[in-house]
């Protein structure tokens, strides 16, 4: 009988004794001829089962088969059939493309004709033929990621392993990435993709869904989408507010979940209830409640029992933002150069009280470069960034006390307690005394922190690490608030619970400043800045954007569409000019 | 203002503390240090084997055999037959040294005339030879001075004493200076790594974005670093007077106040380091390229007088010279104000220098 490429039975893993298992109890059978996705959030055990089926971890519990090969005792024959991509690939940064391929083969003992012809192949297929001899730390990070694949591909892997490959990959090269791989996949080869996204779940042939150490479904994603069938309905043409909208529908009993999605409030129902009354969600009196395709996020929220309520304690118990006036974030001709290179280009915008800004781009496209400007990091080369009303550079102190800010791995100090945390970011904000402790007391019962205070922060179960780091960028009650990446790799109902308080601030009168490579995100956005070749080449509603790229060929473009076609648009266009 | 940096320094401290790994650092390396530095590199020469190759029958040759066996230098003597025997000795290192006593030794002192021995060292080992090389010159001249006594001549005689170190202990003289290297070893990794650390975890940006100014982040990483530093400079004089009994003449206040200037003066260039440092590999490297070379040219293992005179000049600048001096005088020799003040502000000098480099960077860094 021929071997299953991946075979799991009972597969436990630990680290450590007083941990949680990291796998617990899996089985599961992978198949040839296809792309599995090994979906789930971060912490869910994705890593450290594919750590496993590379041999690089032996199995706690239970057994652990490659084409019939045992991981335990067989891995000499097991590393020469797999193709291993780690996270952050082993690349040497001061080689070129052409050197890094030549290392890889040598250490897979690929040498003599064969090796021409392997490296003409895939230098060929990823496209990275007319930049062999650039240093490889000078591709972008998509490029890098197809380096990194090529490497993994020198010896025709039999399973090829591929540890989230489009993290901090902007969404043209994660298509590139998948059609590359989708290609490679036949009869002889077996792909694992993992991912967060949940998204590219949807595209898998199979899907192994992880959440904490457990295996919560397997199987086409098609089947767990069924699930949801008939439950899902996006609220249209709302003329109110539709973050209230939202949290309204959150509220009630027969809704399980809801996100927003451009101008449209998306949600899904419990199993056998009845539609929401859409007057009492104060969505307007055109609203419309329109059937939807169901996604396998919205099956995922499902087996893990709903999403959150849509109040958020958090902005409940924050006072209303002092008008600034109309405008509080505003960049006048921001430019920033490294040297010969200009990283952001004249760029001009304004976000109006209470908006959420999204920016929006390809890698190194100048995005993060801007974002730092608007929140002091960088100093522009030109411009203004202001925030409520003050000149960043001028009056750098005052601005920066009045803004709130949240980066991606929540920058807390880890080796903090969580109640020291918010000691010291309440005191690095100027609150001290009676009022520190006060808020201080506030936000450990609004998170319910209690039972967390004395456990260091890097400790903590990532839901509340990201509790705790959103407490630590609103405790001193900021008018503008930046958030890179906010919620990047994080479970679906963390997420949803982080935009509702998002939402909640915006109600009162925050002002929200994003960066964010998740098409998820950008659909809470008021508007959307599209940063391309250091220029801002589009803003608009989700919708707009949408709309703008809307054609016979995409009839109906998602954000992610919209997105890829707009950058083709303006290369389109600079190509004609020039 | 005096919040937000308080707050500062207390989550600085809170970080050190409870991080295992920093913990380590903190107090293991010293500890190390303290004793390989006290019980090993010891410049006495102890425990040494002597060859004597006596080719002279006579009294006098004896006794001056008997002189050098005697010596606590020597735990070992060996006794040649001939002089074939004297190269492979040294070859092999079974001896350090080779007394030779040519056999018309004894006669020559008999009739006063000058009368010559030999001493033959392994060069190899450079150090032990010179000190064991003094040993000898000594027991010589005692040799001298006793016939002298006995005959007819007096001869002057040299009397040595060593002053603020009698027994010339070397223990008195490493210990001392351990206060000196291990406080400039913390204050530079504690400050160095500091940034750097925020760096590589991502911190260092919500600290920007604070409405904290760059100086008060400067003070921020300093103070913590200057009172761990301090701590362990409190450590170390216990150690030096409790455990390892060298005697403290000097005055406390007057360590204790040059010491915060010293370290200042070195935390200048710990935050230097860190503002220049992406990682804290980097950090500790540029810490150590700092940190060699200056114990150097300290004057601990050799004395600055010995160095070429562009060497000198070039120790000026470095504040481990001073403090070297000012810690040795307090513990042995009891130094008043006035001599601890003129190593003192040199280092203030330099402080001021290092601190606002270290500040102009950090603003630069930022942009």
């Amino acid at each position: 009988m021929e071997h299953a490429p991946v075979a799991i039975q009972g597969l436990s893993y630990t680290f450590g004794n007083n941990q949680p298992p990291a796998l617990d109890n899996l089985s599961a059978v992978i198949r040839p001829g296809a792309v599995t996705g090994l979906v789930g959030p971060d912490g869910a055990g994705k890593t450290t089962l594919i750590r496993l089926m590379a041999g690089l971890f032996l199995p706690g519990g239970g057994t652990l088969n490659i084409f019939g090969l045992d991981t335990r005792t067989e891995t000499t024959r097991l590393h020469r059939i797999i193709g291993y991509m780690p996270q952050k690939f082993g690349l040497y940064e001061d080689l070129s493309v052409m050197q890094n391929l030549r290392l890889y083969a040598d250490l897979q003992g690929v040498t003599g004709a064969a090796r021409q012809q392997v490296f003409q192949r895939l230098l060929s297929f990823t496209g990275l033929a007319p930049f062999q001899n650039r240093l490889a730390g000078r591709l972008s990070g998509g490029m890098k990621q197809k380096l990194g694949l090529a490497c993994a591909l020198i010896r025709k892997p039999r399973l090829l392993l591929l540890d989230e490959p489009s993290v901090g990959v902007d969404p043209v090269s994660r298509r590139e990435l998948w059609r590359m791989v989708q290609e490679l996949v036949n009869e002889e080869m077996a792909v694992i993709w993992s991912t967060a996204y949940l998204d590219e779940a949807e595209q898998c042939d199979e899907v192994l869904l992880l959440n904490e150490g457990k295996l919560m479904f397997a199987g086409p994603p098609r089947e767990l989408t069924q699930r949801v069938t008939g439950r899902c309905f996006q609220i249209r043409n709302i003329a109110g507010n539709r973050r209230r909208v939202l949290a309204n529908a959150l509220q009630r009993e027969e809704v399980q979940d809801g996100i927003i999605q451009g101008a449209n409030v998306r949600i899904v129902l419990r199993v056998d209830r009845s539609q929401p009354d859409l007057a009492a969600l104060s969505a307007g009196p055109e609203a419309r409640l329109v059937p939807v395709a169901p996604r396998f996020e919205d099956a995922f929220v499902d087996i893990l029992g709903g999403g959150p309520g849509g109040i958020s304690v958090l902005a409940a118990s924050m006072s209303q933002i002092e008008d600034y006036g109309q405008i509080t974030v505003e960049a006048q001709g921001l430019t920033k150069r490294f040297g010969d290179f200009t990283a952001a280009q004249d760029i001009t915008f304004a976000i109006r009280r209470g908006e959420i800004f999204g920016l929006l781009g390809p890698n190194g496209a100048g995005k993060s470069t801007t974002f730092k400007m608007m929140c002091g990091l960088l100093r522009p080369s030109a411009g203004i960034g202001k925030v409520v009303g003050l000149d960043l550079q001028k009056a750098p102190g005052q601005a920066r006390s009045r803004l709130g800010y949240m980066a991606q791995k929540f920058s807390l100090y880890g080796d903090l307690s969580a109640r020291q945390n918010l000691e010291f970011f309440s005191g690095v904000y100027g609150l001290a005394g009676a009022r520190q402790k006060e808020i201080v007391g506030r936000m450990i019962d609004i998170f319910n922190l209690t039972p967390h205070l004395k456990v260091a922060a890097k400790e903590l179960p990532l839901g509340f690490k990201q509790r705790l780091a959103l407490s630590c960028a609103v405790m001193h009650e900021p008018a503008v608030l930046f958030l890179d990446e906010p919620t990047s790799g994080v479970d679906p109902l963390t997420r949803r619970e982080f935009w509702t308080h998002i939402n909640g601030l915006v109600e009162r009168g925050v002002t929200v400043m994003v960066t964010t490579h998740f098409m998820d995100e950008a659909e809470y956005c008021d508007r959307i800045g599209l940063i391309y070749r250091g220029q801002m080449i589009a803003t608009g509603t989700p919708d707009e954007l949408k709309g703008r790229t809307e054609s016979d060929r995409l009839p109906d473009p998602t954000l992610e569409d919209a997105f890829i076609e707009l950058l083709h648009q303006w290369d389109d266009k600079t190509r004609e000019a020039a | 203002m005096f919040s937000r940096i308080r707050a500062l320094i207390v989550k600085e401290l809170l970080a050190i503390l409870r991080d295992k790994k920093s913990r380590f650092v903190l107090i293991v390396p010293p500890l190390i240090q303290l004793f390989v530095f006290s019980f090993a590199a010891t410049q006495e020469a102890k425990n040494q084997t002597l060859a004597v190759l006596n080719l002279d029958e006579g009294k006098p040759a004896l006794t001056l055999e008997q002189n050098f066996a005697a010596a606590a230098t020597f735990s070992k003597v060996l006794h040649l037959r001939g002089a074939a025997e004297v190269k492979p000795v040294i070859d092999e290192q079974q001896a350090i040294a080779v007394l030779w006593i040519p056999e018309d030794f004894s006669r020559n002192i008999e009739h006063g005339r000058p009368a010559e021995v030999g001493f033959i060292l392994d060069g190899r080992k450079t150090n032990t030879a010179g000190i064991v090389q003094g040993y000898a010159q000594r027991i010589v001249n005692n040799y001298q001075a006793s016939l002298a006594a006995g005959g007819q001549s007096t001869g002057a005689q040299l009397v040595v004493r060593n002053w603020f170190n009698p027994n010339l202990d070397f223990k008195w003289y490493t210990v001392p200076s351990l206060v000196c290297i291990l406080t400039t070893l913390i204050s530079l990794l504690v400050t160095s790594l500091s940034v750097a650390r925020e760096r590589e975890m991502g911190t260092f940006d919500q600290l920007l974005v604070s409405p904290l100014h760059p100086l008060e982040i400067l003070v921020g990483k300093a103070v913590p670093a200057l009172i761990i530093a301090m701590i362990e400079g409190t450590f170390m004089v216990l150690a030096a007077v409790f455990l390892m009994r060298v005697p403290l003449n000097g005055s406390l206040p007057l360590l204790y106040a040059s010491m915060a200037v010293f370290l200042l003066a070195i935390i200048g260039v710990g935050l230097f380091i860190s503002s220049l440092s992406m990682t804290q590999q980097q950090a500790i490297l540029g810490a150590f390229v700092f940190m060699v070379p200056a114990i150097i040219l300290s004057g601990f293992a050799s004395p600055i007088e010995n160095m070429p005179p562009w060497l000198q000049t070039i120790t000026l600048g470095n504040p481990l010279r001073y403090f070297m001096t000012i810690v040795r005088g307090i513990f042995l020799k009891d130094i008043g104000a006035v001599l601890v003040w003129r190593q003192t502000w040199p280092m203030a000098i330099i402080a001021a220098v290092t601190l606002s480099t270290a500040t102009w960077l950090f603003k630069k860094r930022m942009e």
